[in-house]
């Protein structure tokens, strides 16, 4: 699953999933760079993890939800490592709460952040990945966005948003050599679920058919294959790595 | 050569067809281009050309692409 040449830029690539992510594409000899939102210290440090790993990485901080902002990170990693090959649309954020009592204001930031942030980076390399005629675009979507989940209108509805807009890229580019996917994490260990009281957490992994929570490493297994060139027959798919608690 | 001409030229290339079988009111369709080749040519006639091109300006036929580029290159 060698991707060397290959430069890939992951968006909320300095911890959790993302993190994962990108290291694991780091594993296949890409290139790396990452987007963070505010977090520095994480950012550096995924950087040195990426870089004893002897590829080149960097990291770019951005707020995927601003169109120039984006545009702008994408040209400060182009310059540094050439056309983007791969792109992970990872960062997301959550802002829980029942409907009834939910702010329009929370239900516009999830989306601009985790459905439009998705659209401005995939604006960004489209041109690029014409022009290479080869591309990897993979969409981190979520359980939520095809189950729903109660508390999370705005966050299922970027999430189901993002298998949308994967489907429609995918189409569009599916003769161009650019294949587009979405994957759908279950429930993964992260430091939300390390938060949580025992019984909470125990009532959580019941509902997963393996019964046990994900890793970011089950992602990200899965995320390095679909950006492989051995995935190069997969387009617009919505897999799920979720111990099959969809299905 | 002037705009029109390399307009025509870079077309008949990416079809493998005959200049001379492409004028102005040739449509894409007729070239068998769709939306995204349109996008193509575009992108590797702004590199030509080195102007920005407004791709929702251009329209269904080849005279269309050519007028928005002269009217870029003007601005």
């Amino acid at each position: 699953m060698s991707l060397e040449q290959k430069t890939a830029l992951v968006t909320g690539g300095s911890r959790g999933i993302g993190r994962e992510i990108a290291l694991s594409l780091a594993d296949n000899c890409a290139q790396v760079a990452i987007l963070y939102a505010g977090r520095k210290d994480a950012a550096d440090e995924t950087v040195r993890e990426l870089e004893k790993k002897n590829v080149k990485a960097m990291a770019v901080q951005c707020d995927v939800s601003d169109d120039a902002a984006v545009q702008a990170a994408f040209k400060q990693v182009k310059d540094a490592f050439g056309p983007i090959d791969i792109l992970v649309n990872n960062a997301g954020i959550t802002k829980d709460m029942l409907t009834l009592r939910m702010s329009a204001e929370d239900f516009a930031k999830v989306i601009a952040v985790n459905l439009n942030g998705a659209f401005h980076t995939i604006k960004a390399c489209y041109r690029d990945f014409l022009k290479l005629g080869w591309g990897r675009i993979l969409n981190i979507s979520s359980v939520s966005g095809l189950m729903g989940n109660p508390g999370q209108a705005n966050y299922a509805s970027s999430k189901a948003g993002l298998i949308g807009l994967t489907k429609t890229v995918a189409r569009e580019l599916a003769n161009r050599g650019v294949t587009v996917n979405a994957i759908c994490p279950g429930f993964i260990e992260t430091d939300m679920t390390g938060a949580m009281n025992e019984e909470v957490l125990s009532k959580a992994v019941a509902a997963v058919p393996m019964s046990r929570l994900g890793t970011p490493k089950d992602i990200a297994k899965a995320a390095a294959f679909l950006c492989s060139e051995d995935a190069g027959y997969i387009t617009g798919a919505v897999l799920q790595v979720d111990g099959g608690m969809y299905m | 050569m002037d705009i029109a001409s390399k307009v025509i030229s870079a077309l008949a290339e990416r079809r493998g067809s005959d200049p001379k079988e492409i004028n102005n009111d040739t449509t894409f369709a007729e070239l068998a281009l769709d939306s995204l080749d349109v996008a193509e040519m575009v992108m590797d006639l702004e590199d030509a050309f080195n102007v920005t091109i407004d791709i929702t300006k251009v329209k269904g036929t080849v005279g269309d692409l050519i007028e928005v580029i002269k009217e870029a290159q003007e601005a």
